[in-house]
């Protein structure tokens, strides 16, 4: 998400033009063909091992041929190239539509946090398993009664000579089922007086005795998240991260990647891009009386407030690159970044669904549904995005409170 | 097909803006705290002569105009830091009215136009459009026309800063055509213009009535169809640079307010009812913010292209609704106070109702786009 300057005015040199082309020659010739079943439009979709094991090949592919982890450095599986190359072939994935870099927890969230602040050893043994796929990441973060409130977790991490002993739950744990890894916050120290200052970070083993899961079923109908019971679960004590009590500032940084307010992921696209052109098109291709909806007067004012929408958005990203234009507000932008285009794509997509009249009331495995359903995904998965990493209405406050300078709740 | 007529991505911005801005900024806050705004309210012409001067003297009423008549010839890109700062700063003088007129001009004019009235505007001179006959801005055609012995008939509405331009440039009809005609303030009767009553207490304007003005084929701009068009959408791109600078200040204020006020015994800025409409008019500020640089970025002195007609439809359309939102909610977040005519809020109110017609609400931005986007 975030962009820097340097690279977009390094885009016009030829060796770069020349890159573009061989991304997308490679990713024209080794796109994978349609392997028969639906394929996630986000990396908190991967509901079945038929769905996992394709994504996984997917990904070690894409990685063996040097086009993710571009910018990271060599010995942890990277190539230790300029971050524009990386984002020269997300640019390509990303308008080739190839399938998704799922790993995501581990590519964009604790791996940089690892190169960040991690160790050596964990440095070495953490990061090449997640450009290469190996090991799955998932993310321990939201409890069943802690979720945007997330200083007050609960579940229990208590030093135990080498060990830990952790009890307690985690819920809506994306990939829960098929991670080997987990970013865990949870409390080890009870009497602090500040909340915040009792929690500790992990880099958890999920394949430990006590450490169960449970998939939860979407909205969609599909599986992607798990709730994840911890029952006298002994992990290592080399699996903290940091000290003890840093889990809170640790958990924070990890969410700024999240956000996609940091920079520093091993790069890959995590999300289909769902973007105006699309439905443009299926405004073309739908008829109302004869005529495609694209020439009713209301739906082109509808369009014309997306498209307005979707440019402020895009090139807000060259506008961060410019402080003297952001010098009232300077954390406006990147704070905001979440909630514009979430909620942008909430809407975009929900609108999609009511021009397509009676045949949106139809749901994926119908035959007659448009595009098996794409738009009904669409919009039903978006919710992740508006609702993980911190709701919009969360992101509100934070925006409220940190640009503006406006009092907490 | 479509939006990737919407794929111009440019945004840049280069030293001399930087600086412009730099200056405008302490410049415009210097000049025109918020009392001195207040006291200009109910002044004749709406700005104070020295400020004018001043600007003039700094050279700014030359940034975008051709060095060979004075200019610095930086195009009208680089007056979009120094319109944002004056709206900013709620500072009026005839500063965007005499800049589109000469953008009428340098885009329309024959030379001997331009090396008579651009060095004089340069100096200070104002001139102002005159496109109205009526309350709609959409119009496609004009009533007021020019006959073949160049007697001007008709009336044209909300000329802004009428009373105290030395130019004007006209819309009328001539031989079937569409065109600009240039008239010297001098050639109108002083019972000609008829002071209105504006929404925007900061703008002044007149309705001019031109019947029986004799001019000569000189009068006539030799393209004035380019001029005419793209002279709208350089207004609606002033407009909108205004209109952005007006919403930061708009939301300073509901900030400030938010942060001082306490019912209940908590401050209101710590009720969420009012602090995430307040973040949204941040973020529509900064949506307008990004498109108004981006047009400055795709405008240039040779006739507008598409990408440049998109900008600038984009940038007003998104500006002046963010402003509407900032001054209605201004309002409303203000409780009593809100309602008073003492309370800044009122200014901001005011200026989005006057400013959202500009040279086209919206919804006609909109009505273009459409067709410039969706065919
Ligand atoms: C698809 C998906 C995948 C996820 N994956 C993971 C994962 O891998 N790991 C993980 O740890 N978590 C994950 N989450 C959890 C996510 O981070 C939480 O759902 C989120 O933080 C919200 O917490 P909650 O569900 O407890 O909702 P709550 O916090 O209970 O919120 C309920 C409602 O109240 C609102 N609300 C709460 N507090 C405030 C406030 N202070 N002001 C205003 N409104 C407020 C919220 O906006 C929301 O609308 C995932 C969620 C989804 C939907």
């Amino acid at each position: 998400m975030t962009i820097n300057t340097q690279s977009i005015k390094a885009n016009q040199a030829p060796e770069l033009k020349e890159f573009r082309t061989e991304v997308a020659a490679w990713l024209a010739h080794n796109r994978p063909a349609d392997p028969g079943f639906l394929l996630p439009q986000t990396f908190m979709e991967v509901g079945s091992e038929q769905v996992l094991d394709f994504l996984r090949e997917w990904q070690h592919k894409v990685w063996s041929s040097g086009y993710l982890g571009m910018a990271w450095p060599e010995k942890y599986g990277g190539r230790g190239m300029q971050p524009v190359f990386q984002s020269i072939a997300d640019q390509e994935m990303k308008r080739l539509r190839v399938p998704i870099c799922f790993n995501v927890i581990g590519l964009g969230w604790a791996g940089p946090l690892i190169m960040d602040i991690g160790s050596e050893y964990e440095k070495d043994k953490y990061l090449k398993g997640i450009l290469n796929a190996e090991d799955i990441w998932c993310q321990g973060f939201s409890e069943p009664n802690h979720g945007s409130d997330l200083g007050s977790i609960q579940t229990r991490a208590q030093r135990d000579g080498d060990d830990y002993v952790v009890n307690g739950s985690k819920i809506w744990t994306t990939m829960g089922n098929y991670a080997k890894y987990m970013i865990l916050l949870a409390r080890t120290d009870v009497q602090v007086e500040r909340r915040y200052n009792g929690l500790s970070f992990f880099l958890a083993p999920m394949h430990a005795e006590g450490v169960t899961t449970t998939p939860i079923k979407k909205l969609t109908g599909e599986y992607g998240f798990t709730e994840t019971f911890f029952t006298e679960a002994r992990i290592p004590a080399t699996s903290l991260m940091g000290e003890e009590g840093q889990g809170w500032h640790i958990a924070m940084k990890t969410l700024q990647y999240e956000r996609g307010a940091e920079a520093g992921a091993a790069g890959g696209i995590s999300i289909l891009s769902i973007v105006m052109n699309d439905l443009l098109k299926m405004a073309q291709d739908v008829e109302r009386e004869g005529q495609p909806l694209l020439k009713d007067p209301v739906t082109r004012d509808n369009l014309v407030k997306f498209l307005i929408e979707e440019k402020a958005l895009y090139l807000a990203e060259k506008r961060i690159g410019i402080p003297a234009l952001c010098a009232d507000y300077p954390n406006s932008l990147p704070l905001s970044g979440k909630l514009r285009g979430t909620e942008f794509f909430r809407r975009m997509r929900q609108y999609a669904l009511t021009l397509q009249g009676a045949q949106s009331s139809l749901y994926v495995g119908d035959d007659d549904t448009l595009e098996g359903g794409f738009w009904q995904r669409a919009y039903m998965n978006n919710f992740s995005t508006t609702i993980g990493g911190g709701t919009s209405q969360v992101q509100a406050n934070i925006i409220g409170e940190h640009v503006l300078g406006l009092p907490k709740d | 097909m479509t939006s990737a007529r919407t794929a111009n991505m440019a945004l840049t911005f280069s030293d001399e803006q930087a600086m412009i801005l730099e200056s405008a900024k302490s410049f415009c806050s210097d000049r025109s705290n918020i009392s001195s705004v207040r006291s200009l309210l109910t002044s004749e012409n709406g700005y104070s002569a020295d400020v004018w001067s001043e600007m003039v003297a700094l050279g700014w009423t030359g940034i975008a105009m051709p060095e060979q008549y004075g200019g610095s010839e930086l195009g009208i890109g680089a007056t979009i830091p120094l319109v944002e700062s004056m709206g900013r700063h709620l500072l009026s003088t005839p500063y965007i009215s005499t800049t589109i007129a000469s953008q009428a001009l340098q885009r329309g004019g024959s030379e001997e136009q331009k090396a008579k009235w651009l060095p004089q505007m340069v100096r200070g001179s104002v001139g102002a459009l005159a496109l109205l006959d009526n309350e709609d801005w959409g119009a496609t055609n004009t009533s007021c026309t020019l006959s073949a012995d160049f007697e001007l008939q008709g009336s044209k509405l909300l000329v802004n800063d009428a009373a105290v331009a030395d130019l004007f440039i006209v819309w009328a009809e001539h031989n079937g055509a569409q065109v600009l005609v240039l008239v010297e303030a001098t050639a109108l009767p002083a019972s000609a213009l008829s002071k209105k009553v504006l929404i925007d207490e900061t703008k002044r304007a007149c309705n001019i009535c031109f019947n029986g003005v004799k001019l000569s084929a000189e009068a006539i701009l030799p393209n004035s169809e380019a001029a005419l068009r793209d002279s709208r959408l350089i207004g609606a791109l002033l407009t909108a640079a205004e209109a952005t600078g007006s919403s930061a200040a708009a939301l300073d204020v509901v900030v400030a307010y938010l942060t001082s006020r306490v019912q209940f015994g908590r401050l209101i800025g710590s009720y969420q009812s009012l602090k995430h409409p307040t973040v949204e008019m941040l973020i529509a500020m900064d949506s307008a913010r990004t498109l108004i640089y981006h047009a400055a970025t795709v405008v240039n002195d040779k006739m507008l292209n598409q990408d440049a007609e998109i900008a600038c439809r984009m940038a007003k359309a998104q500006a002046t609704d963010a402003l509407l939102f900032a001054g209605d909610r201004g309002i409303q977040f203000h409780g009593g106070m809100g309602f008073t005519y003492e309370c800044d809020a009122q200014l901001y109110l005011r200026r989005a109702l006057w400013m959202q017609h500009q040279y086209g609400d919206a919804q006609h931005q909109r009505l273009h786009l459409a067709n410039l986007l969706l065919d």
